[in-house]
């Protein structure tokens, strides 16, 4: 279980995060919906210490994560990065395998190389794939290699951050389907970050509403559609006129 | 009235502490690289390419300003002695010259320009495109997996390429002279052997050192620190580049005073 307690961050005079609680249990799927600039993405990277937080506790099975080995507790991440963040320098199959190919348990290359083919396949990317360079895929292709990455190492955990942003409907789709079948069959706990609402409904079982620093609503996916509240009714629906400001 | 009086003099001490602040966070950088060079894991593979990258690489730009410049400087001397009847020395001062100071500047200048640039460019693209955030979420530490290793290599190899670069100038000074200015193969090489002394040439390769060192501290601090978009790349690259040049030159004249002030 991940649990967020009265977390705070600030940029100079902007407080992003002003007191963010809450909780994820394990094998739970959990969706931040808000608006751009709210803090989403720092959240998720407070969990994994790219940000360190102003205040607060974020506690990983009720270990607080600043005391924990700090390998050991990546080990059991994995991360879907907006643009794919993958590595421009080496191949697809290094970039899925890099993980398995440094550090105390890895593997010889030929293992590691057959292990990212099969994570390639599981995203829907063919062998040849394999030995294209980042730059020679198109923006879906790139997600997808994103996506084998971040399940190369088998992770307990998983963290997307806008996973459809930048993509066709369809493709779009083939993603939110994926990201679906994976938090289902490999069990993981799962945190996606979008602003896409058909994602929302596809991934999440639970989805939080950051706003004005603070989870505004917090409840089960049947739930956002019927939810009484004005500010997550604006931002399902898309609305200009509501409680959020639309000039940010 | 007073405060806008002070205005310059506050300017002018804002500029130095921030100088100052920014000299320390470089020091502090360079030497959590350093650190991190001594702890396991150390990746070799990246040693090995950085090596290839920053020294064979730069070998063709770093040859032809040496050429060229041994051969100006041949050129230059000549009719410079001519006023005082001593075209005879241009072997010898060719040799100091290019050894104890054009080599190592000039190549390190010229790394300056390839290779600070480059792997700032490089690695700020990686900060904005957050693939060094990618890194730290595959439990590999950005600053021993992308500095460390370059700022060693550059260590190792500069010095080799200042070397080389020396032998270049000399020789370029030597094709000017033997062909152009009438002397004799033989007699130009045997001055500048016998002119030459050991901390000629050692000042070379430990300026070389020291400038390799610089030249991709500065690269990766700035990359590290680069600021968001293309904007932000950009100004890392320029600021690399400004500030290794700078520091080439001054830690030249701190080691030209320390190798040969009388």
């Amino acid at each position: 279980m991940i649990e967020l307690r009265d977390i705070r961050k600030a940029f100079g005079p902007k407080q992003v995060l002003d007191g963010v609680d809450l909780k994820v249990e394990t094998g739970e799927s959990l969706v931040i919906i808000g608006g751009s600039g709210t803090g989403k993405s720092i959240t998720i990277k407070c969990i994994l210490g790219l940000v360190q937080p102003d205040s607060g506790t974020i506690l990983l099975d009720g270990q607080d994560i600043t005391k924990a080995d700090r390998d050991a507790f990546l080990a059991r991440f994995g991360m879907l990065f907006q643009g794919g963040a993958l590595f421009d320098s080496m191949p697809v199959w290094q970039n899925i395998a890099f993980r398995l190919l440094r550090g105390p348990g890895r593997l010889p290359r030929a293992e590691a190389r057959a292990l990212a083919i099969e994570k390639l396949a599981r995203v829907g990317l063919g062998p040849e794939t394999a030995d294209l360079y980042p730059a020679e895929l198109s923006g879906g292709m790139q997600k997808r290699a994103g996506l084998a990455r971040a399940i190369a190492a088998d992770p307990e955990i998983i963290f997307f951050d806008e996973p459809t942003a930048g993509l066709d409907p369809i493709m779009a789709g083939v993603i939110n389907r994926l990201i679906r079948d994976i938090v289902d069959e490999m069990g993981v706990t799962a945190i996606t970050i979008t602003h896409d609402m058909t994602t929302v409904r596809d991934v999440a079982h639970r989805v939080a509403m950051l706003h004005g620093g603070k989870i505004r609503w917090c409840g089960p996916v049947d739930a956002v559609e019927t939810a009484d509240d004005p500010y997550l009714d604006q931002f399902i629906h898309g609305r200009a006129e509501g409680p959020i400001a639309t000039l940010r | 009235m007073s405060a806008r009086l002070l205005a310059p003099v506050a300017g002018l001490g804002r500029a130095v502490l921030d100088a100052m602040a920014a000299t320390g966070r470089v020091t502090i950088f360079a030497g959590s690289a350093v650190g991190h060079l001594f702890r396991p894991p150390i990746y070799f593979k990246e040693i090995l390419y950085a090596a290839l990258s920053i020294g064979y690489f730069s070998l063709p730009v770093v040859a032809l300003t040496a050429l060229f410049t041994g051969a100006a400087l041949a050129l230059q001397i000549y009719a410079g002695g001519a006023r005082f009847s001593a075209e005879a020395v241009v072997p010898q001062i060719v040799a100091v010259g290019m050894v104890r100071e054009l080599g190592p500047v000039l190549g390190g200048l010229m790394i300056a320009a390839r290779v600070t640039s480059s792997i700032a460019a490089e690695i700020a693209t990686m900060k904005v495109t957050e693939q060094i955030d990618a890194l730290v979420t595959l439990s590999t530490h950005p600053m021993k997996y992308l500095s460390a290793p370059r700022i060693l290599a550059a260590t190792l190899v500069v010095p080799v390429l200042v070397g080389v670069g020396d032998v270049i100038g000399v020789f370029g000074g030597y094709l000017v002279g033997t062909l152009k200015l009438g002397f004799n193969a033989a007699t130009y090489l045997h001055n500048t052997v016998d002119f030459l002394e050991f901390s000629d040439i050692a000042s070379s390769l430990t300026k070389g050192a020291v400038f390799g060192f610089i030249a991709v501290t500065v690269a990766c601090y700035y990359g590290m620190n680069s600021g968001r978009g293309a904007l932000g790349v950009g100004n890392a690259t320029k600021g690399s580049v400004q500030t290794a040049a700078v520091l080439i030159l001054a830690a030249n004249f701190v080691l030209t005073g320390l190798f040969f002030a009388a």
